[in-house]
Protein backbone atom coordinates (compact mmCIF):
# COMPACT_ATOMS: atom_id res chain seq x y z
CA UNK A 1 0.00 0.00 0.00
CA UNK A 2 1.31 3.41 -0.67
CA UNK A 3 2.29 5.93 2.00
CA UNK A 4 -0.66 8.42 2.35
CA UNK A 5 -2.23 11.40 4.35
CA UNK A 6 -5.28 11.44 6.54
CA UNK A 7 -7.82 13.87 7.08
CA UNK A 8 -11.16 13.19 9.52
CA UNK A 9 -13.88 15.46 8.20
CA UNK A 10 -16.63 16.95 10.12
CA UNK A 11 -18.55 18.73 8.02
CA UNK A 12 -19.32 17.69 4.36
CA UNK A 13 -18.18 21.15 3.39
CA UNK A 14 -14.88 20.47 4.71
CA UNK A 15 -14.28 16.84 3.13
CA UNK A 16 -15.24 18.20 -0.27
CA UNK A 17 -12.89 21.31 -0.03
CA UNK A 18 -10.18 19.04 1.43
CA UNK A 19 -10.83 17.01 -1.78
CA UNK A 20 -11.14 20.03 -4.10
CA UNK A 21 -7.66 21.00 -2.68
CA UNK A 22 -5.65 17.82 -2.66
CA UNK A 23 -5.79 15.97 -6.65
CA UNK A 24 -4.23 13.30 -4.99
CA UNK A 25 -7.17 12.99 -2.01
CA UNK A 26 -10.02 10.43 -2.39
CA UNK A 27 -13.33 9.55 0.25
CA UNK A 28 -12.79 6.82 2.58
CA UNK A 29 -16.17 5.72 4.31
CA UNK A 30 -16.48 1.69 5.01
CA UNK A 31 -12.96 1.25 3.10
CA UNK A 32 -14.02 -2.66 1.76
CA UNK A 33 -13.41 -1.90 -1.58
CA UNK A 34 -10.81 1.09 -1.48
CA UNK A 35 -8.44 -0.38 0.76
CA UNK A 36 -8.97 -3.43 -0.71
CA UNK A 37 -7.45 -1.62 -4.08
CA UNK A 38 -4.96 -0.24 -2.38
CA UNK A 39 -3.11 -3.31 -1.41
CA UNK A 40 -3.12 -3.68 -5.21
CA UNK A 41 -1.38 -0.82 -5.84
CA UNK A 42 -4.75 -0.59 -8.06
CA UNK A 43 -5.59 2.80 -6.45
CA UNK A 44 -2.91 5.04 -5.15
CA UNK A 45 -4.41 8.04 -2.94
CA UNK A 46 -2.01 10.78 -1.67
CA UNK A 47 -4.74 11.84 0.63
CA UNK A 48 -8.13 9.83 2.29
CA UNK A 49 -10.42 12.09 3.51
CA UNK A 50 -12.35 10.08 6.15
CA UNK A 51 -16.02 11.04 5.87
CA UNK A 52 -17.23 8.18 8.23
CA UNK A 53 -17.74 11.34 11.41
CA UNK A 54 -20.53 13.65 9.21
CA UNK A 55 -23.86 13.01 9.66
CA UNK A 56 -25.09 10.82 6.99
CA UNK A 57 -26.28 7.77 8.51
CA UNK A 58 -29.93 7.83 9.22
CA UNK A 59 -33.38 7.18 7.08
CA UNK A 60 -35.73 9.79 7.02
CA UNK A 61 -38.85 9.50 5.51
CA UNK A 62 -39.82 12.14 2.89
CA UNK A 63 -42.87 14.38 2.16
CA UNK A 64 -43.84 12.44 -0.62
CA UNK A 65 -43.94 9.12 1.06
CA UNK A 66 -40.63 7.59 0.16
CA UNK A 67 -37.48 7.47 2.06
CA UNK A 68 -33.79 9.27 2.34
CA UNK A 69 -30.96 6.83 3.62
CA UNK A 70 -28.12 8.92 4.47
CA UNK A 71 -24.72 7.63 2.17
CA UNK A 72 -23.51 6.22 5.36
CA UNK A 73 -25.75 4.26 6.12
CA UNK A 74 -24.20 0.68 6.74
CA UNK A 75 -25.47 -2.26 3.82
CA UNK A 76 -26.66 -4.23 6.66
CA UNK A 77 -28.51 -1.56 8.36
CA UNK A 78 -30.54 -0.80 5.63
CA UNK A 79 -30.98 -4.50 4.41
CA UNK A 80 -32.74 -5.08 7.98
CA UNK A 81 -34.30 -1.71 8.50
CA UNK A 82 -38.11 -2.46 9.32
CA UNK A 83 -39.25 0.06 6.56
CA UNK A 84 -37.08 -1.01 3.82
CA UNK A 85 -37.95 -4.63 4.77
CA UNK A 86 -41.68 -4.15 4.93
CA UNK A 87 -41.91 -1.81 1.84
CA UNK A 88 -38.89 -2.20 -0.36
CA UNK A 89 -37.81 -6.05 0.30
CA UNK A 90 -36.80 -5.94 -3.18
CA UNK A 91 -33.81 -3.71 -2.30
CA UNK A 92 -33.26 -5.71 1.34
CA UNK A 93 -32.93 -9.06 -0.83
CA UNK A 94 -30.53 -7.58 -3.03
CA UNK A 95 -28.56 -6.30 -0.36
CA UNK A 96 -28.39 -9.32 1.19
CA UNK A 97 -27.51 -11.51 -1.74
CA UNK A 98 -24.10 -9.64 -1.95
CA UNK A 99 -20.78 -9.80 -0.34
CA UNK A 100 -20.39 -11.71 3.49
CA UNK A 101 -22.25 -10.00 7.22
CA UNK A 102 -19.08 -8.81 7.58
CA UNK A 103 -18.33 -6.65 4.41
CA UNK A 104 -22.15 -5.73 4.74
CA UNK A 105 -21.70 -4.32 8.21
CA UNK A 106 -18.82 -2.64 7.17
CA UNK A 107 -19.90 -1.19 3.96
CA UNK A 108 -21.85 1.98 3.21
CA UNK A 109 -24.60 2.86 0.77
CA UNK A 110 -22.68 5.54 -0.74
CA UNK A 111 -19.86 3.18 -0.83
CA UNK A 112 -21.66 0.78 -2.54
CA UNK A 113 -22.91 2.99 -5.88
CA UNK A 114 -18.93 3.66 -5.90
CA UNK A 115 -17.10 0.54 -5.91
CA UNK A 116 -15.37 -0.44 -8.60
CA UNK A 117 -15.59 -3.11 -11.04
CA UNK A 118 -13.79 -6.80 -10.58
CA UNK A 119 -12.06 -7.17 -13.94
CA UNK A 120 -9.13 -9.44 -13.06
CA UNK A 121 -6.91 -6.77 -15.27
CA UNK A 122 -8.34 -3.71 -14.04
CA UNK A 123 -7.06 -5.23 -10.95
CA UNK A 124 -3.46 -6.56 -11.71
CA UNK A 125 -1.17 -3.79 -12.51
CA UNK A 126 0.96 -5.86 -14.27
CA UNK A 127 -1.41 -5.72 -16.97
CA UNK A 128 -2.72 -2.86 -19.46
CA UNK A 129 -6.15 -1.57 -18.36
CA UNK A 130 -8.21 1.04 -20.19
CA UNK A 131 -9.90 2.01 -16.96
CA UNK A 132 -6.95 2.20 -14.27
CA UNK A 133 -4.34 3.35 -17.23
CA UNK A 134 -6.57 5.19 -19.82
CA UNK A 135 -5.54 4.55 -23.22
CA UNK A 136 -2.87 1.34 -22.17
CA UNK A 137 -5.20 -1.43 -23.82
CA UNK A 138 -7.96 -3.62 -22.92
CA UNK A 139 -6.42 -7.45 -22.36
CA UNK A 140 -10.55 -9.13 -21.04
CA UNK A 141 -11.74 -8.51 -24.67
CA UNK A 142 -9.47 -11.31 -26.27
CA UNK A 143 -8.30 -12.78 -23.04
CA UNK A 144 -10.24 -14.22 -19.89
CA UNK A 145 -13.61 -12.92 -19.85
CA UNK A 146 -15.74 -15.05 -18.35
CA UNK A 147 -17.03 -12.55 -15.76
CA UNK A 148 -17.63 -9.19 -18.57
CA UNK A 149 -20.21 -7.69 -19.93
CA UNK A 150 -22.34 -8.52 -22.47
CA UNK A 151 -23.94 -5.12 -22.91
CA UNK A 152 -23.19 -1.33 -22.86
CA UNK A 153 -20.05 -2.33 -23.84
CA UNK A 154 -17.06 -1.05 -25.72
CA UNK A 155 -13.82 -1.27 -27.83
CA UNK A 156 -12.11 0.40 -24.40
CA UNK A 157 -13.89 -1.54 -21.96
CA UNK A 158 -15.87 -4.42 -20.79
CA UNK A 159 -15.85 -4.75 -17.32
CA UNK A 160 -19.15 -4.85 -15.67
CA UNK A 161 -20.35 -2.93 -12.17
CA UNK A 162 -20.31 -5.13 -9.60
CA UNK A 163 -22.95 -4.39 -7.46
CA UNK A 164 -26.39 -6.30 -6.52
CA UNK A 165 -27.98 -3.58 -4.50
CA UNK A 166 -27.74 -0.64 -7.32
CA UNK A 167 -29.47 -3.30 -9.65
CA UNK A 168 -32.74 -3.02 -7.39
CA UNK A 169 -31.68 0.69 -6.89
CA UNK A 170 -32.47 0.83 -10.12
CA UNK A 171 -35.54 -0.96 -10.42
CA UNK A 172 -36.87 1.12 -8.23
CA UNK A 173 -36.09 4.18 -9.71
CA UNK A 174 -34.06 6.04 -6.97
CA UNK A 175 -32.69 9.67 -6.94
CA UNK A 176 -29.14 10.04 -5.82
CA UNK A 177 -28.54 12.85 -3.76
CA UNK A 178 -24.93 14.61 -4.05
CA UNK A 179 -23.38 17.64 -3.08
CA UNK A 180 -20.15 19.30 -4.16
CA UNK A 181 -18.14 22.44 -4.98
CA UNK A 182 -20.42 23.72 -6.60
CA UNK A 183 -23.79 22.84 -4.52
CA UNK A 184 -26.16 20.05 -4.16
CA UNK A 185 -28.36 18.57 -7.25
CA UNK A 186 -29.35 15.17 -7.67
CA UNK A 187 -29.39 12.36 -10.43
CA UNK A 188 -31.77 9.40 -11.36
CA UNK A 189 -30.50 6.44 -10.45
CA UNK A 190 -30.20 5.44 -14.24
CA UNK A 191 -27.91 8.57 -14.97
CA UNK A 192 -25.71 8.10 -11.76
CA UNK A 193 -23.58 5.11 -13.75
CA UNK A 194 -22.55 4.99 -17.27
CA UNK A 195 -21.49 3.18 -19.71
CA UNK A 196 -17.56 3.24 -20.68
CA UNK A 197 -17.36 4.41 -24.48
CA UNK A 198 -14.31 6.61 -24.76
CA UNK A 199 -13.65 6.97 -21.30
CA UNK A 200 -13.92 3.95 -18.82
CA UNK A 201 -12.24 5.46 -16.12
CA UNK A 202 -15.08 7.39 -15.68
CA UNK A 203 -17.63 4.93 -13.66
CA UNK A 204 -19.97 7.66 -12.84
CA UNK A 205 -21.45 11.35 -13.40
CA UNK A 206 -19.76 12.61 -10.24
CA UNK A 207 -17.46 15.62 -10.59
CA UNK A 208 -14.48 15.72 -8.92
CA UNK A 209 -15.11 16.82 -4.92
CA UNK A 210 -18.65 15.78 -5.54
CA UNK A 211 -20.24 13.14 -2.43
CA UNK A 212 -22.89 10.97 -2.41
CA UNK A 213 -24.94 12.20 0.53
CA UNK A 214 -28.28 10.46 0.37
CA UNK A 215 -29.97 7.37 -2.18
CA UNK A 216 -33.73 8.61 -1.79
CA UNK A 217 -36.50 5.93 -2.35
CA UNK A 218 -39.69 6.64 -4.15
CA UNK A 219 -43.32 5.94 -2.57
CA UNK A 220 -43.28 2.12 -2.13
CA UNK A 221 -44.97 -0.01 -4.87
CA UNK A 222 -45.13 -3.68 -5.90
CA UNK A 223 -46.24 -5.51 -2.88
CA UNK A 224 -45.71 -8.95 -2.94
CA UNK A 225 -44.38 -8.76 -6.40
CA UNK A 226 -40.70 -8.41 -6.80
CA UNK A 227 -38.12 -10.89 -6.55
CA UNK A 228 -33.97 -10.30 -7.19
CA UNK A 229 -32.97 -13.56 -8.57
CA UNK A 230 -28.57 -13.61 -8.40
CA UNK A 231 -26.92 -16.44 -10.12
CA UNK A 232 -23.35 -17.13 -9.72
CA UNK A 233 -20.35 -19.81 -9.49
CA UNK A 234 -20.84 -21.09 -5.92
CA UNK A 235 -23.95 -20.51 -4.20
CA UNK A 236 -22.77 -17.65 -1.47
CA UNK A 237 -20.23 -14.64 -1.25
CA UNK A 238 -19.82 -14.18 -5.12
CA UNK A 239 -20.55 -12.25 -7.41
CA UNK A 240 -22.66 -12.02 -9.99
CA UNK A 241 -22.41 -13.74 -13.13
CA UNK A 242 -26.43 -12.40 -13.94
CA UNK A 243 -28.55 -11.33 -11.86
CA UNK A 244 -31.84 -9.83 -12.39
CA UNK A 245 -34.29 -7.51 -10.68
CA UNK A 246 -38.14 -7.54 -11.30
CA UNK A 247 -40.92 -6.10 -9.99
CA UNK A 248 -44.77 -6.07 -11.11
CA UNK A 249 -47.82 -4.09 -10.51
CA UNK A 250 -50.68 -5.90 -11.66
CA UNK A 251 -53.88 -4.23 -12.84
CA UNK A 252 -56.54 -6.68 -12.17
CA UNK A 253 -55.12 -9.55 -14.32
CA UNK A 254 -53.14 -8.13 -16.49
CA UNK A 255 -49.39 -6.28 -15.67
CA UNK A 256 -49.72 -2.50 -14.93
CA UNK A 257 -46.79 -2.10 -14.70
CA UNK A 258 -42.94 -3.81 -14.79
CA UNK A 259 -39.29 -3.06 -13.56
CA UNK A 260 -36.72 -5.22 -14.88
CA UNK A 261 -32.76 -4.38 -14.10
CA UNK A 262 -29.76 -6.65 -14.15
CA UNK A 263 -26.32 -6.97 -13.29
CA UNK A 264 -23.48 -8.61 -13.78
CA UNK A 265 -23.91 -7.68 -17.37
CA UNK A 266 -23.05 -4.21 -17.99
CA UNK A 267 -20.74 -1.05 -16.82
CA UNK A 268 -23.92 -0.21 -15.24
CA UNK A 269 -26.41 -1.62 -13.08
CA UNK A 270 -29.00 -2.59 -16.91
CA UNK A 271 -32.42 -1.29 -16.99
CA UNK A 272 -34.31 -1.65 -19.89
CA UNK A 273 -37.47 0.41 -20.37
CA UNK A 274 -38.26 -1.13 -23.68
CA UNK A 275 -38.66 -4.36 -22.14
CA UNK A 276 -40.88 -3.47 -19.07
CA UNK A 277 -42.87 -1.34 -21.49
CA UNK A 278 -43.71 -4.50 -23.56
CA UNK A 279 -44.89 -5.91 -20.69
CA UNK A 280 -47.63 -3.47 -19.96
CA UNK A 281 -51.54 -4.78 -20.43
CA UNK A 282 -49.99 -8.29 -21.22
CA UNK A 283 -51.19 -11.11 -19.17
CA UNK A 284 -47.97 -12.57 -16.95
CA UNK A 285 -47.17 -15.99 -19.05
CA UNK A 286 -43.85 -17.35 -20.08
CA UNK A 287 -44.09 -15.99 -23.54
CA UNK A 288 -44.27 -12.21 -22.30
CA UNK A 289 -41.53 -12.80 -19.91
CA UNK A 290 -39.16 -14.31 -22.83
CA UNK A 291 -40.14 -11.59 -25.22
CA UNK A 292 -39.03 -9.00 -22.65
CA UNK A 293 -35.86 -11.22 -22.12
CA UNK A 294 -35.55 -11.26 -25.98
CA UNK A 295 -35.84 -6.90 -26.15
CA UNK A 296 -33.35 -6.42 -23.23
CA UNK A 297 -30.92 -8.85 -24.79
CA UNK A 298 -31.25 -7.69 -28.70
CA UNK A 299 -28.06 -6.01 -28.46
CA UNK A 300 -26.14 -8.60 -26.29
CA UNK A 301 -23.00 -9.38 -27.31
CA UNK A 302 -20.13 -11.93 -25.78
CA UNK A 303 -16.45 -12.07 -25.81
CA UNK A 304 -15.46 -15.66 -25.88
CA UNK A 305 -15.92 -17.39 -22.40
CA UNK A 306 -18.55 -14.95 -20.91
CA UNK A 307 -20.80 -16.03 -24.29
CA UNK A 308 -22.90 -18.35 -22.19
CA UNK A 309 -24.27 -14.78 -20.35
CA UNK A 310 -26.27 -14.22 -22.67
CA UNK A 311 -28.42 -17.06 -22.56
CA UNK A 312 -28.14 -17.33 -18.86
CA UNK A 313 -29.46 -13.99 -18.58
CA UNK A 314 -32.17 -14.80 -20.91
CA UNK A 315 -33.86 -17.50 -18.95
CA UNK A 316 -33.35 -15.92 -15.65
CA UNK A 317 -35.20 -12.91 -16.63
CA UNK A 318 -37.92 -15.42 -17.62
CA UNK A 319 -37.58 -17.41 -13.87
CA UNK A 320 -37.35 -13.87 -12.51
CA UNK A 321 -40.49 -12.22 -13.82
CA UNK A 322 -42.24 -15.26 -13.34
CA UNK A 323 -41.33 -15.49 -9.53
CA UNK A 324 -42.44 -11.78 -9.18
CA UNK A 325 -46.09 -12.23 -11.04
CA UNK A 326 -46.17 -15.02 -8.47
CA UNK A 327 -45.55 -13.64 -5.91
CA UNK A 328 -42.98 -15.56 -4.86
CA UNK A 329 -39.87 -13.84 -4.60
CA UNK A 330 -36.29 -15.82 -4.05
CA UNK A 331 -35.14 -15.76 -0.47
CA UNK A 332 -31.27 -15.63 -0.13
CA UNK A 333 -30.86 -18.10 2.48
CA UNK A 334 -32.73 -20.81 -0.09
CA UNK A 335 -30.23 -22.31 -2.73
CA UNK A 336 -32.83 -23.63 -4.68
CA UNK A 337 -34.50 -21.35 -7.05
CA UNK A 338 -38.53 -22.44 -7.64
CA UNK B 1 -11.89 22.66 11.06
CA UNK B 2 -11.32 19.26 9.69
CA UNK B 3 -8.89 17.51 11.65
CA UNK B 4 -5.81 17.22 9.61
CA UNK B 5 -3.60 14.61 11.39
CA UNK B 6 -0.79 14.27 8.90
CA UNK B 7 -0.40 17.15 6.76
CA UNK B 8 2.58 16.62 4.49
CA UNK B 9 5.29 13.35 5.54
CA UNK B 10 2.78 10.47 4.68
CA UNK B 11 4.59 8.15 7.31
CA UNK B 12 3.59 10.89 9.89
CA UNK B 13 2.39 8.95 12.84
CA UNK B 14 -1.01 8.95 14.22
CA UNK B 15 -2.51 8.69 17.53
CA UNK B 16 -4.85 6.12 18.15
CA UNK B 17 -6.60 5.00 21.21
CA UNK B 18 -8.69 2.05 20.78
CA UNK B 19 -10.36 -0.40 23.90
CA UNK B 20 -8.72 -3.68 23.14
CA UNK B 21 -11.01 -6.64 24.88
CA UNK B 22 -11.87 -4.00 27.80
CA UNK B 23 -8.18 -2.37 28.08
CA UNK B 24 -7.54 1.03 26.85
CA UNK B 25 -4.66 0.91 24.58
CA UNK B 26 -3.01 4.09 22.88
CA UNK B 27 -0.35 3.75 20.19
CA UNK B 28 1.30 5.55 17.40
CA UNK B 29 1.33 4.46 13.95
CA UNK B 30 1.20 5.03 10.56
CA UNK B 31 -2.32 5.90 8.74
CA UNK B 32 -1.59 2.77 6.16
CA UNK B 33 -1.85 0.21 9.23
CA UNK B 34 -4.28 -1.93 9.44
CA UNK B 35 -6.55 -3.52 12.56
CA UNK B 36 -5.54 -6.65 11.67
CA UNK B 37 -2.02 -5.36 11.64
CA UNK B 38 -2.24 -3.06 14.96
CA UNK B 39 -3.80 -5.95 16.63
CA UNK B 40 -0.82 -8.77 15.41
CA UNK B 41 2.16 -6.71 15.16
CA UNK B 42 1.56 -4.22 17.61
CA UNK B 43 -1.13 -5.37 20.00
CA UNK B 44 0.31 -9.30 19.77
CA UNK B 45 -2.94 -10.28 19.34
CA UNK B 46 -2.63 -13.24 17.36
CA UNK B 47 -5.72 -15.05 17.43
CA UNK B 48 -6.69 -12.92 14.53
CA UNK B 49 -5.10 -14.47 11.34
CA UNK B 50 -4.29 -13.10 8.05
CA UNK B 51 -5.25 -15.38 5.39
CA UNK B 52 -6.47 -13.40 2.21
CA UNK B 53 -5.58 -9.82 3.66
CA UNK B 54 -8.68 -8.97 0.76
CA UNK B 55 -12.08 -9.22 3.09
CA UNK B 56 -12.38 -12.77 0.85
CA UNK B 57 -11.51 -15.49 3.52
CA UNK B 58 -12.82 -13.66 7.29
CA UNK B 59 -10.23 -15.64 9.19
CA UNK B 60 -9.61 -11.76 10.53
CA UNK B 61 -13.13 -11.46 11.83
CA UNK B 62 -13.50 -9.39 14.88
CA UNK B 63 -16.03 -7.26 16.40
CA UNK B 64 -15.69 -3.26 16.17
CA UNK B 65 -18.49 -1.91 18.30
CA UNK B 66 -20.28 -5.05 18.73
CA UNK B 67 -20.35 -5.73 14.68
CA UNK B 68 -18.38 -8.51 13.18
CA UNK B 69 -16.10 -6.64 10.43
CA UNK B 70 -12.92 -7.83 7.98
CA UNK B 71 -10.23 -6.42 10.31
CA UNK B 72 -7.46 -6.61 7.37
CA UNK B 73 -10.18 -3.81 5.41
CA UNK B 74 -10.27 -1.21 8.08
CA UNK B 75 -7.80 1.19 8.65
CA UNK B 76 -6.86 2.00 12.59
CA UNK B 77 -6.58 5.35 12.43
CA UNK B 78 -10.35 5.63 11.21
CA UNK B 79 -11.34 3.25 14.44
CA UNK B 80 -10.24 5.82 16.66
CA UNK B 81 -12.32 5.79 19.58
CA UNK B 82 -13.89 2.32 18.70
CA UNK B 83 -13.87 -0.75 21.13
CA UNK B 84 -12.86 -3.67 20.07
CA UNK B 85 -13.11 -7.97 20.98
CA UNK B 86 -11.08 -10.20 19.14
CA UNK B 87 -11.00 -14.07 20.25
CA UNK B 88 -8.74 -13.40 23.07
CA UNK B 89 -11.28 -11.44 24.52
CA UNK B 90 -13.89 -14.21 23.92
CA UNK B 91 -13.02 -16.53 26.19
CA UNK B 92 -10.27 -17.94 27.95
CA UNK B 93 -8.33 -21.34 27.77
CA UNK B 94 -9.84 -21.96 31.27
CA UNK B 95 -13.06 -20.41 30.60
CA UNK B 96 -13.35 -21.20 27.08
CA UNK B 97 -17.23 -18.84 25.12
CA UNK B 98 -19.61 -21.59 24.55
CA UNK B 99 -18.65 -20.68 20.75
CA UNK B 100 -15.38 -22.38 21.21
CA UNK B 101 -16.53 -25.07 23.81
CA UNK B 102 -18.96 -26.05 21.21
CA UNK B 103 -16.08 -26.33 17.96
CA UNK B 104 -14.20 -28.19 20.47
CA UNK B 105 -17.08 -30.82 20.96
CA UNK B 106 -18.40 -30.82 17.55
CA UNK B 107 -14.66 -30.89 16.31
CA UNK B 108 -15.62 -27.82 14.26
CA UNK B 109 -12.26 -27.34 12.84
CA UNK B 110 -9.11 -29.26 11.62
CA UNK B 111 -5.98 -27.16 11.39
CA UNK B 112 -7.86 -24.69 13.03
CA UNK B 113 -6.47 -20.89 10.99
CA UNK B 114 -10.38 -20.01 10.13
CA UNK B 115 -11.52 -20.41 13.74
CA UNK B 116 -10.64 -17.59 15.16
CA UNK B 117 -12.61 -15.86 12.66
CA UNK B 118 -15.25 -18.75 13.03
CA UNK B 119 -16.28 -17.89 16.50
CA UNK B 120 -15.81 -14.40 16.49
CA UNK B 121 -18.27 -14.22 13.12
CA UNK B 122 -20.64 -16.53 14.85
CA UNK B 123 -21.13 -14.52 18.27
CA UNK B 124 -21.67 -11.08 15.79
CA UNK B 125 -24.24 -13.75 14.00
CA UNK B 126 -25.92 -14.91 17.08
CA UNK B 127 -25.71 -11.20 18.39
CA UNK B 128 -27.40 -9.88 15.09
CA UNK B 129 -30.34 -12.24 14.92
CA UNK B 130 -31.30 -12.60 11.90
CA UNK B 131 -30.62 -16.80 11.82
CA UNK B 132 -32.74 -19.19 12.77
CA UNK B 133 -32.27 -22.19 10.43
CA UNK B 134 -29.19 -23.92 9.42
CA UNK B 135 -30.01 -22.48 5.86
CA UNK B 136 -29.52 -19.11 7.33
CA UNK B 137 -26.59 -19.88 9.37
CA UNK B 138 -24.63 -21.09 6.08
CA UNK B 139 -25.87 -17.99 4.26
CA UNK B 140 -24.51 -16.05 7.33
CA UNK B 141 -21.46 -17.31 7.76
CA UNK B 142 -20.66 -17.81 4.42
CA UNK B 143 -17.98 -15.19 4.72
CA UNK B 144 -16.03 -17.49 6.55
CA UNK B 145 -13.91 -19.96 4.39
CA UNK B 146 -12.76 -22.78 6.11
CA UNK B 147 -10.27 -24.97 3.40
CA UNK B 148 -10.26 -27.84 5.52
CA UNK B 149 -14.13 -27.92 4.79
CA UNK B 150 -15.42 -28.20 8.66
CA UNK B 151 -17.94 -26.30 7.50
CA UNK B 152 -21.10 -29.52 8.73
CA UNK B 153 -19.87 -29.82 12.33
CA UNK B 154 -19.20 -25.59 12.38
CA UNK B 155 -23.05 -25.41 11.66
CA UNK B 156 -24.02 -27.94 13.96
CA UNK B 157 -21.75 -26.09 16.83
CA UNK B 158 -23.42 -23.18 15.95
CA UNK B 159 -26.84 -24.65 15.89
CA UNK B 160 -26.20 -25.76 19.56
CA UNK B 161 -25.25 -22.90 21.42
CA UNK B 162 -27.92 -21.06 19.20
CA UNK B 163 -30.28 -23.62 20.80
CA UNK B 164 -28.86 -23.28 24.24
CA UNK B 165 -29.35 -19.31 23.90
CA UNK B 166 -32.84 -19.58 22.37
CA UNK B 167 -34.17 -22.02 25.49
CA UNK B 168 -34.69 -19.99 28.51
CA UNK B 169 -36.05 -17.47 26.51
CA UNK B 170 -38.93 -19.91 25.23
CA UNK B 171 -39.28 -20.53 28.82
CA UNK B 172 -39.27 -17.16 29.96
CA UNK B 173 -42.18 -17.24 27.03
CA UNK B 174 -44.59 -19.74 28.55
Amino acid sequence: MMNFSYTRATSVGEAIQAVVQDPQARFIAGGTNLVDLMKYNVERPGRLVDITRLPLDRIEETPGGGLKIGALVPNSDLAYDERIERDYPLLSSAILAGASAQLRNAATTGGNLLQRTRCYYFYDVGTPCNKREPGSGCPARTGVNRIHAILGASDACIATHPSDMCVALAALGATVHVEGPDGERTIPFSDFHRLPGSEPEKDNTLSRGEIVTAVELPKPRFGKNHTYLKLRDRLSYAFALVSVAAAIELDGDVIGEARLALGGVAHKPWRDEAAEASLKGKLPSSSAFEEAGDIVLRNAKGHGHNDFKIELARRAIARALGQAAAGTPQVQANKSIN
Amino acid sequence: MADTISASGALDAVSVTLTVNGETRSIDIPPTVTLLDLLRERFHLTGAKKGCDQGQCGACTVMVDGRRVNSCLQLAVMKDGAEITTIEGLGTPDSLHPLQAAFVKHDAFQCGYCTPGQICSAAGMIAEGHATTAAEIRELMSGNLCRCGAYTNIVEAIEEVMGAERAPKLEAAE
